[in-house]
């Protein structure tokens, strides 16, 4: 068997559980109709309306997310290198240093561009 | 990598795979309403109250019954809801909160109906990064869940969630970096035998506080629960949810919580090694014990987090990334570079430990004295900065000055108006003219 195997095993029970319990909802509760009710929540007022696909949102969440990617890459090239270190020894930390060096210019760049304020 | 290590796994028979399986399953959501219980109650009695003690002893039937009562709601779905992902997203939720358990070591090799097997489901030679990828798939819950409802609350509430948990994944992942550079693997068993000497949270203390901080952004855990801040946000991305879909995420909540705080007794806690006044007894990290010392381990992270709740008020949203943007991520990479240097320093140009203990101490006496420096410019530009505004304040205000907007008439004087008032200076000289 392979070692992935439990995984998908795993998976799929977590995921049957899931979607019976989704689904069960439907059947166990009541329904009361109230036109109300099926309102947006927005503490009792008249919620605001909203166009399709979710409306706008700040634009900030979408550089965290750029962000995200880059720092994301940078984990990605140092844990091979963390593993691997005693083989690659000074090498490898002269080429990571290299590395981080150049991403830290990118951080120092986004840093003083107030990329990382949230306001 | 070596392959052997792996050699015990994946060779289960099938009902052994479905057997622990079943186990880890049960265990997660037992565990998940032991900790709703165990919260309520240490909440309680850190905020002089009592907790809920009616059902069951000691009221450990609570979580249990709550369950029910919500299985017996009324399920809305609202009319703006996207349907189709409002129905998969506390599925995906669940689903990768019970999965990033798979490579969770629970202990040593036992004997289970006479087939001896590890106490863990699986492991390879990239399990941590499993656990990472699975967590990254739970965002996708949350961020789905807050856009489906078509309500603003969620909305926002989903999107704060997605952002703050990537942001500290950054410095979570980071942290990671130096337990595998001491391991040598990414598997979790082995980074546990690994530990056998020492613990990694003793030697790598600083990934270890920088560990326990982003697992507590990472779960939107109080202080750091800014997706669901009430005052702000209602419920946060699960505001529509009702019924068993909010059980849905509540389960997976409380899930994710366990899991990160196995992970950090994995990674820096020694697994399921016994601490050391047991570790001196023989057979201490044989046979089933270890469970119980792992059991103890995750216990303790657990309480942390309710203490952490019961103790510290909410951050604010702009503080809380700065926060992690700002201190935690270049705090993890000059340790990582720090921990690294010192390594190949030791192991390749042979320095002994008192070598590198003078090397530390004038890299900290560097940093010192540049953080001191640093600190006086910031002080003087500061200073600058305030006789600057001073002067500003102070100065003499002359609406006509270099004939701006038009220029004066010979002898003609600014006109004091009663906004003006300001400057004592042009009044005293309106006053003289």
């Amino acid at each position: 068997m392979n070692v992935y195997t439990p995984i998908l095993v795993l998976g799929i029970l977590a995921f049957a559980f899931a979607v019976f319990s989704v689904a069960a909802a439907t059947f166990t509760g009541p329904k009361r109709y109230n036109r109300a009710k099926y309102d947006a929540y927005e503490c009792g007022i008249e919620p605001t309306p909203q166009p399709v696909g979710g409306g706008r949102f700040p634009v900030k969440y979408y550089l965290t997310a750029m962000l995200f990617i880059v720092f994301d890459i940078e984990i990605v090239f140092l844990y091979p290198w963390a593993v691997a270190f005693d083989r690659l020894a000074i090498f490898g930390l002269i080429e990571m240093l290299v590395f981080i060096i150049t991403v830290l210019v990118v951080y120092a760049y986004v840093w003083r561009r107030r990329g990382l304020e949230w306001d | 990598m070596t392959g052997s290590q792996f050699g015990v796994f994946g060779i289960d028979p099938w009902w052994l795979v479905l057997l622990k399986v079943l186990a880890i399953f049960v265990m997660l959501v037992l565990l998940t309403l032991f900790t709703i219980w165990w919260e309520r109650r240490v909440v309680s009695r850190m905020q002089n109250r009592i907790g809920p003690n009616r059902v069951g002893p000691f009221g450990l039937l609570q979580s249990l019954m709550d369950g029910f009562k919500l299985a017996l709601k009324e399920e809305i779905i609202p009319k703006a809801a996207h349907v189709g992902v409002y129905w998969i997203a506390p599925v995906i939720s669940a689903t990768a909160a019970f999965l990033a358990f798979a490579v969770i070591p629970f202990g040593p090799t036992v004997s289970i109906f006479g087939v001896e097997t590890p106490l863990q489901l699986t492991d390879f030679p990239v399990s941590v990064l499993y656990v990472l990828a699975i967590a990254s798939i739970g965002i996708y819950g949350i961020v789905l869940a807050g856009w489906s409802s078509g309500s603003t609350y969620p909305l926002l509430g989903g999107l704060r969630s997605s952002a703050q948990m990537i942001s500290y994944e950054i410095a979570m992942g980071m942290s990671f970096v130096a337990v595998f550079l001491y391991a040598g693997s990414m598997a979790t068993s082995e980074i546990v035998s690994a530990q056998e000497p020492i613990w990694f949270a003793v030697i790598l203390l600083p990934s270890f506080l920088i560990y326990v901080t982003s697992m507590v952004g990472e779960t939107n855990r109080a202080p750091f629960d800014l997706p669901e801040a009430e005052g702000e946000l209602v419920g946060g991305f699960h505001t529509e949810y009702s019924s068993l879909k909010f059980a849905m995420f509540f389960l997976a909540e409380y899930i994710n919580m366990v899991t990160v705080s196995a992970l950090a007794t994995t990674l820096f806690l020694g697994g399921w090694l016994a601490p050391w006044p047991l570790s001196l007894w023989e057979s201490a990290n044989t046979g089933w014990w270890p469970l119980l010392w792992w059991l103890a381990k995750v216990q303790i992270f657990i309480f942390i987090f309710i203490w952490l709740r019961a103790t510290l008020p909410r951050l604010r949203y702009d503080q809380f990334m700065k926060f992690g943007w700002k201190v935690l991520i270049p705090a993890s990479i000059i340790w990582i570079m720090i921990v690294a240097a010192a390594r190949v320093l030791r192991n390749d140009i042979d320095f002994s430990n008192r070598e590198l203990l003078i090397i530390g101490a004038v890299v900290i006496a560097v940093l010192l004295v540049g953080s001191w420096l640093a600190q006086v410019v910031i002080d003087r530009r500061d200073t600058a900065r305030k006789l600057a505004l001073a002067e500003f304040e102070n100065r003499t205000y002359d609406p006509i000055a270099g004939g701006f907007p038009v220029p004066p008439m010979p002898g003609q004087q600014a006109v004091l108006t009663s906004r003006r008032t300001a400057s004592p200076v042009v009044q005293q000289e309106a006053i003289d003219g």
